[in-house]
Order: structure tokens, then sequence, then C-alpha cells
């Protein structure tokens, strides 16, 4: 028996959120008394490879299949699925990512496993096996108990956090047949802004609402975010409007993130927002109405003018890092 | 085209979420009830597409009879008709297994679901359903592009989007840009009410796991406040006081 962990790879590289999977991997392999061994898939250099040893990855199978180097759903679940086979795995780990949302629940079918996605925290043996997720879009949490003697977990990201292990990885090319049929999805183009930050796993996120009164005000909210190294997000009003793309959307309709900082201006808190961002780490709030109910879930928070603060906030943070 | 459209009966996006019977059921008391908003989506864009006479658009629920009504308004934004399989929705592989059951024995060109469901957050569901009926599945998607046959779709990943062709049957999980939700007008809901609703029992399905416990999440401590006039302070407080920067 092992543990198995899905590294996804984007143009070759590993993003933190896998080697972060691969942390709670090895915790979880630990727990078990027993190994991790980790699929990648793609073209993937072996010096990158090398990374998964230092988070407690002892082996890693490689997949560099001509077929297989764009993301094919159902080929890469076929392909994880016969991995856990292979390595006798009855727990495969993956991050909770936009293709892993689409992987777990295929995998955990073909390994007739139990899924938890959205995991947030280790497995703890109470009542079985259980593990604590996200629920009711972070207005809660549930503790989801497994039963079935192979088991799925997908972790969102900046959940767990990334534990260096000291260790060798051994280097493996795994060739599993793909059928045909698994390859029907075709991947035509892929769009991806390289110079920015993905919300998702943003560590710092800068958020505007309809207070900054119109697109043409965002200019500060990216020369904040910029001089951050944040991810920018919004609110549903602001997406609504067109004023922002709805993949900035954050909230209980949009995405739910838990960035180690979240900075909202001109964001009022509304239930719906605050269910999608309340499991930020620290929260700072600048509204000019005293009374927005996003105060009271704020650790820091400024009263005043978005207009005259933040570029208050912007002048500070350029001597700050000078 | 035969499009079919899981929808599930959700909390309203506004309720306060509490727990009862020590913190292992939820507290439905009081709570209204609503399609989930990413299914609405998935509805919205598969009225679009069988516009004009170009097909039949059929949603599905697993629920017991108390979602009956959220199944109506599906059928007042503009389903054709409706299917409940009575059962109550257990978990996503129970939920999966009884609409891919359903599907397998009545044809369907494309199946569509909302990205996930706001209660428990699982975005299992579609891509079971295309696991078990062995189609491809393209999960949270913003554009999809459907002539009867083929199919172009883009979907989100991070940072960006990913652009993927499909022939024939598949299974997409739809995200807010997929479509603008529709709102029931007076004659959808006039109609609604004797659009077909067919019940259909449930097959049995192994349990793999269950939910045995909720937690609400810890209250935060009260907020320190900056005067605006000295805004430049959070930075010295971000970086030595809250070390996050």
């Amino acid at each position: 028996m092992s543990v198995l962990v899905y590294v996804e790879q984007v143009e070759g590289k590993f993003k933190k959120s896998v080697f972060e999977a691969v942390s709670y991997a090895k915790a979880i392999a630990d727990q078990q008394g027993t190994s991790l061994s980790a699929i990648s898939i793609g073209n993937v250099a072996d010096s990158e490879l090398n990374e998964l040893g230092k988070y407690g990855a002892s082996k890693v199978l490689k997949v560099e299949a001509d077929q297989l180097k764009n993301f094919v759903n159902q080929a890469y679940a076929s392909v994880i699925a016969e991995a856990a086979k292979k390595e006798d795995a009855s727990i495969v780990v993956l991050s909770n990512s936009f293709s892993g949302k689409g992987l777990a629940p295929r995998i955990a079918v073909k390994l007739k496993a139990g899924l938890v996605d959205g995991a947030v925290d280790l497995p703890s043996n109470e009542g079985g096996f259980s593990v604590k997720k996200t629920a009711f879009s972070g207005k809660a949490f549930a503790i989801a108990t497994l039963t079935s003697a192979n088991k799925v977990i997908a972790l969102n990201p900046n959940s767990f956090g990334v534990k260096e292990n000291s260790g060798n990885v051994a280097i493996e090319a795994f060739s599993p047949e793909v059928k045909s049929s698994d390859l029907t999805a075709i991947v035509k183009e892929i769009v991806r802004a390289t110079n920015k930050v993905s919300l998702p796993d943003a560590e710092i996120v800068v958020s505007g609402g309809r207070g900054l009164k119109g697109p043409e005000n965002w200019g500060m909210v990216e020369e904040l975010a910029d001089l951050l190294g944040a991810a920018t997000a919004c609110s549903k009003p602001v997406s609504d409007a067109d004023w922002r793309p709805h993949s900035e959307h954050v909230g209980q309709t949009g995405i739910a993130i838990s960035p180690n900082l979240y900075i909202a201006i001109g964001i009022s808190g509304a239930i719906q927002h605050l269910a999608g961002v309340s499991s930020s780490k620290v929260i700072v709030v600048i509204n000019k109405d005293a009374e927005a109910p996003f105060f009271k879930v704020a650790d820091y928070g400024i009263v005043g003018d978005a207009f005259e603060v933040v570029p208050k906030i912007i002048s500070a943070l350029k001597a700050h890092k000078a | 085209m035969k499009i079919l459209v899981c929808i599930s009966n959700v909390p309203d996006t506004t309720t306060k979420i509490t727990f009862t019977a020590d913190n292992t059921q939820f507290n439905t008391a009081g709570v209204q009830y609503i399609v989930n908003p990413y299914d609405e989506i998935a509805l919205s864009r598969a009225i679009e597409l069988c516009e004009g006479g170009k097909g039949t658009v059929t949603v599905i629920n697993v629920g017991e009879a108390a979602t009956e009504p959220t199944i109506r308004k599906a059928l007042a934004i503009g389903a054709d008709d409706a299917v409940r399989i009575n059962a109550a929705a257990r978990d996503a592989y129970f939920v999966a297994t009884q609409i891919a059951e359903y599907a397998k024995a009545n044809d369907f060109d494309i199946i569509l679901c909302g990205r996930e469901s706001i209660d428990y957050n699982g975005s299992q569901v579609a891509a079971m359903v295309g696991e078990l009926l062995d189609i491809p599945s393209i999960s949270i998607i913003k554009k999809l592009d459907y002539d009867g046959s083929n199919a172009t779709i883009e979907r989100e990943i991070e940072g960006g989007k990913e652009v993927v062709s499909v022939s024939g049957k598949f299974v997409a999980s739809c995200a807010e840009g997929t479509a603008e939700a529709k709102i029931p007008n007076m004659r959808g809901i006039m109609s609604a009410r004797t659009k077909p609703l067919q019940v259909v029992e449930a097959v049995e399905v192994e349990e793999v796991g269950k939910i045995s416990k909720f937690e609400t999440p810890a209250p935060r401590g009260s907020v320190k406040l900056v005067p605006a006039e000295s805004a430049e302070e959070l930075i010295g407080l971000l970086h030595s006081e809250a070390k996050v920067i």
C-alpha cells in the first residue's frame, strides 16, 4: 500500500499548489506508515521532477506520451488510475485546481473510491477516515468520512502550506496504454496570461467593488496588486457590469479563495461575497461607509475614500520596498 | 438535439448557515430553496441552444418530493420537461449514478451541469456522469457552442482559458460566462404548472462515505481601524504585526 499524488505541470513547471499537494500527501503517507509516489504527465525536465523529492515524494512515474502532451481529462484520469494500481496506492491526492476538479471524480469512479474535494486539513481517524472540507461556499466546513477501501482527496490551494522534507526522488518512466476513446476531446488553443498571478493560487489578492465607480479606476488596484505580487479580483456587481472579467469574481457564486492577505477596496461585504473570502488569513477592508458589514470580519480597516486612501498606501508600500 | 440539464435544490445564497443535532444536520428551518445558481446558467445555455425548435431541454433532479417547487422553477425558466429521481441526494456519487442510469435509458446528445453546487461545493457530478457513461467531461466551462454534433468549448484554467473541441456526446459543467441566467416570465410560470414532470425510482448505490459533522468557521477578532489620514501606517502593520507582506 502507498499514497499517490498527481503533480500537475503547467508548461513543464510545477506551481506552488503542486508542492503543497505533495507536502500534504507526504504527511498522509507518514500517518499511514507508507511511502509517497508521484505521477507526472506531459513533458517535464528531470531537474524539475527532482524538486518533488524536496517535499517528500520518493518516486515519480513520468508519462511523456505525445498524445498526452495537453490535458485531456478522460485520458489523464485513466493514466492516474493505472498508476494507482501499479503503485498499489489506496489514497490518491491531487490539487483542487480547475483541472483537478475535472479529474478527481473520474479517478474516484474508476477506483471505486470515496472522494473528498475542497479538503483543507489532514485526515483524522475520528469515525474511520475523516477529512475536513469547505462547505456552503466558505460559510461552514463539513467533515467527510470515507468508508471505501480506496480514497481520493483534492486539496484546496493555500490550505496546508508547503513543507520541505529531505529526500531524493527516483524517476521511473511509465507508459500505460491509452484507449483512443479517451482522447476524443481535443485541445485547440491555450491562452494564459503569464505576467499575472492566477487568482486561485495567489497568496495576496487585491479586490475592488462598486465603490470604485467604474472600470477606468482600476489602475490603482492593479498598481497595488503589482507592488504586492498579488492577483486582482472583484465583487459580483463589478463582473456583472462587465467592468472586470467573470474569472475575477470572488464570492459564493464566483471563486472561493483563501489567500494570506485579502484587501477589499470599495466592497460593502454582502453575505455572498464574504462566503468566498472568509477563509483568507488576514482581511483588510477599505470603505468610506463605516457601517459596511465587511468591517465585522476584517482584521484591519480604513474608513475613508478609496481614491485618497489607496494612493497613500501605494506610496507607503513603495517607500517600504525601497 | 436533446439536452439533459442536471439541477440541484440548494439554500438561497443569502441563507445564514446553521446546524442542529450536535452539528450533524443542516438546519433547514426557515430556509428558502432555489435552483443552484450555476445550474441555472447551464439551463439557460441549453435553452438558448434549443431556441427556434432546434431541440428539447429536459431537467433532472435527484431529490424527494419537497424539491418539486425548484423543478417547477426550472420549467418556468424554459425547460420542456422534467424528471425527478425519487431519493434524497445522498452524495455526488449517488446523484451521478442516478443521472447516468437515466441518461443510458434515454438518448441525450449532451448533458450540462453547473460548475458546483453552492451547498457541498462538490464539482463532482458532471465528471462522474462522464466517467459512468464513458464519454468526455469538460469541467468549469465559460463558453459553449454546439451545433448538434460538434462542440467548441472554452474552459477555465488558472490565469486563462483552454479551447477544447468535442465531437459526439459529452458532459460539461458550466460557470459564469456560459450564459446569462434567464428569469422566468409570466407565460413560463403559467406553463410550468402543466409541463410533464416524471418521477422515477432510484437505483441502489453502494455507500462510499458520508458527511459526519459540520463546523462553523471560528469567529474573527475585532477589526483594528487605521485612520484614513494616516493610511500609510497599514503597510507597517501588515509587515511587522500581521507578517503577511
